[in-house]
């Protein structure tokens, strides 16, 4: 049943641009972009406890490592993306190193700092970054595939490529959290003490954890980047950290793929509210409040118990 | 020479600044749990109701007197009306009501003042300045340098010599031992959050008048006091004080040594911090 439900959403999303409008494929692109990165968030914070609020330095990594070089004339988005996961996994290393070692609200702070130094040399470093303003891509992203040139400012090529490199990505954290060490993770979140007493270095798995999540999400800044056409420092700022948070939660973190749904949420909100006012930050800080108030294990983890529960006392 | 002791005035004056807003992101977390995301909106609250409260009365003193304790009602009802219900809940969901909280006022004082800058003028008996070797230097930011101090010193023996004081740090130490006196915790808990919110209102309308006022005055400092909380360690008095005059002279005279990255010092001292002690400098150990 779950497999059928699978395939056909796949076949779904593989048809969507061709029973769509352009409106709706970009649309489409910027959720599975956001929600892939709400899903590598996820693996530190619904399976491993961890809750990182720089994440956006990661993804602004990604988006920046990408606009710098297709303005410097590479042309093979294979090797940008190569080179993309790289730096991204060196930043998620570093960044990982002096993080990990601290618990909750600590690692909270220490990440949301980490992400506003990579925000502040985007916005300060003029010369390579282009500033405030940002770097735009100059030059016309060329998918060279088996010696085929597919040109990627159009939506539906777009749409493939993101879905495609989606797919892989989600595939790699589905067989993260499907192995051993994604039993560990978890275990670490339920008792990390346990898990030390049983002879699991708590540090070198967070820290293991916090790479693979930085650099898919990086992985998700390469694909934005794409989509937008340009690198702005408003992808590294805290509170574009705070969106994987929020989609998370919508969705649930405890569901594999509740960050995606919650994505999906997203950007219905967001599309509804701004058609009636310019003031979205002021209607989501309004929204969250309830959320969080009411809401204990996020909004479809909530309805979904409290559904059980109703189903359970009347059978 | 001289521009050492310049440097060594900025820094003393800005790291006062900071201190006033850390200590009161310290002392709500250290009693309450709670890391507000929100303590830069209140900061800047504190500059823009300052800023309103002139308009009428056209004298700062009264607007440093009014518009912190505005800030602190506001702090008040806040704590009373939603951050009470979400204590017992996990750390993300205390964070996201905070930043909540921050999207809203943020916007609001953008919606109310409008996103451009205003300038307030130090009180004439302020306003002068002072000749340090060739330089002219305002007499305020000496004032700046004072206060910090006295405030420190207040603060210390608040919570060590009175019974209020006592009272926090009981309920601070272990909340259901104190309930179990007979002391109001969650009364306690909500003039706490007050008291912070008021501090951090006293931090705007003390820097409205050498910070240009503007929605994003917030959003500068929160993220300092961050840091400056990090290395001085998470609820340590001490260490917002020290805390906050390591990250204000390092960035002070940071910006004659490098230039162009100076914006990047602040968490290079956090990333050092963190690699020698990585509790912080005065923080106790976690379990």
């Amino acid at each position: 049943m779950k497999k059928v439900f699978i395939f056909l959403l796949i076949l779904f999303f593989l048809f969507l641009p061709k029973i769509s409008s352009e409106y709706w494929t970009f649309i489409a692109i910027e959720v599975l972009i956001m929600g892939f990165f709400a899903m590598s968030f996820n693996l530190l914070m619904g399976y491993s406890g961890l809750l990182s609020f720089g994440h956006a330095g990661f993804f602004g990594v990604g988006a920046y490592t990408t606009a710098i070089l297709l303005q410097h004339g590479f042309n093979s988005l294979f090797l940008i993306l190569l080179i993309a996961i790289i730096v991204s996994l060196i930043c998620s290393v570093v960044i990982g190193y002096l993080s990990v070692r601290q618990d909750e609200i600590y690692f909270a702070m220490i990440t949301l700092g980490f992400g506003m130094m990579l925000y502040t040399i985007a916005h300060n470093w003029t010369d390579f970054t282009g500033g405030s303003d940002g770097l735009p891509l100059m030059n016309e992203p060329i998918l060279n595939l088996f010696g085929k040139k597919i040109s990627l400012i159009s939506p539906e090529n777009l749409y493939f490529f993101t879905f495609v490199i989606v797919f892989i990505g989600i595939l790699i954290l589905w067989k993260i959290i499907n192995s051993p060490f994604g039993l560990i993770l978890k275990g670490m979140r339920e008792n990390k003490n346990r898990l030390n007493f049983s002879g699991g270095n708590i540090s070198s798995i967070r820290l293991f954890a916090f790479t693979i999540s930085g650099t898919l999400s990086g992985v998700a800044g390469f694909l934005f980047c794409l989509f937008s056409s340009m690198a702005t420092p408003d992808f590294l700022h805290w509170s574009f950290s705070a969106k994987p948070v929020i989609m998370s939660i919508l969705g649930g973190a405890w569901n594999f793929y509740g960050p995606m749904v919650g994505a999906a949420i997203f950007f219905a909100l967001e599309q509804f509210i701004k058609m009636y006012t310019d003031n979205w930050m002021i209607f989501l800080g309004i929204l969250l409040i309830p959320i969080t108030i009411l809401f204990p294990k996020g909004v479809l983890g909530t309805i979904y118990d409290y559904a059980k529960k109703r189903y359970n006392s009347k059978s | 020479m001289e521009g050492f002791v310049l440097n060594l005035l900025n820094g003393l004056s800005w790291g006062m600044l900071l201190f006033l807003i850390s200590v009161g992101l310290t002392t709500v977390f250290g009693v309450m749990g709670i890391l507000n995301f929100a303590h830069g909106s209140f900061y800047m609250l504190g500059a823009y109701f300052c800023l309103e409260i002139m308009k009428y009365f056209n004298s700062f003193w009264i607007g440093l007197i009014v518009a912190p304790l505005f800030v602190a009602i506001l702090g008040f009802i806040i704590e009373k009306t939603l951050l009470n219900k979400i204590y017992a809940r996990d750390v993300i969901f205390q964070l996201l009501l905070t930043f909540a909280i921050l999207l809203i006022l943020d916007d609001s004082v953008r919606f109310i003042w409008g996103p451009g800058y205003h300038v307030i003028n130090p009180p004439d008996i302020l306003s002068g300045s002072v000749k340090v070797f060739t330089h002219s230097y305002p007499v305020y930011r000496f004032f700046l340098i004072i206060l910090g101090p006295v405030v420190a010193v207040i603060l210390w023996g608040f919570f060590h010599f009175t019974k209020a004081g006592k009272i926090i740090r009981a309920v601070a130490s272990d909340r259901e031992m104190a309930e179990g006196v007979g002391l109001n915790a969650p009364l306690v808990f909500s003039l706490v959050f007050a008291f912070g919110c008021w501090l951090a209102g006293l931090g705007g309308a003390l820097a409205s008048p050498i910070e240009s006022v503007a929605p994003s005055m917030g959003e500068k400092i929160i993220i300092e006091s961050f840091i400056v909380v990090v290395i001085g360690g998470m609820g340590s008095f001490p260490g917002a004080f020290i805390g906050a005059l390591i990250l204000g002279l390092v960035e002070s005279f940071g910006t004659n040594l490098i230039g162009e990255i100076q914006m990047a010092i602040p968490y290079l001292v956090l990333a050092i911090i963190l690699l020698v002690k990585p509790t912080g400098l005065f923080g106790k150990k976690i379990a």
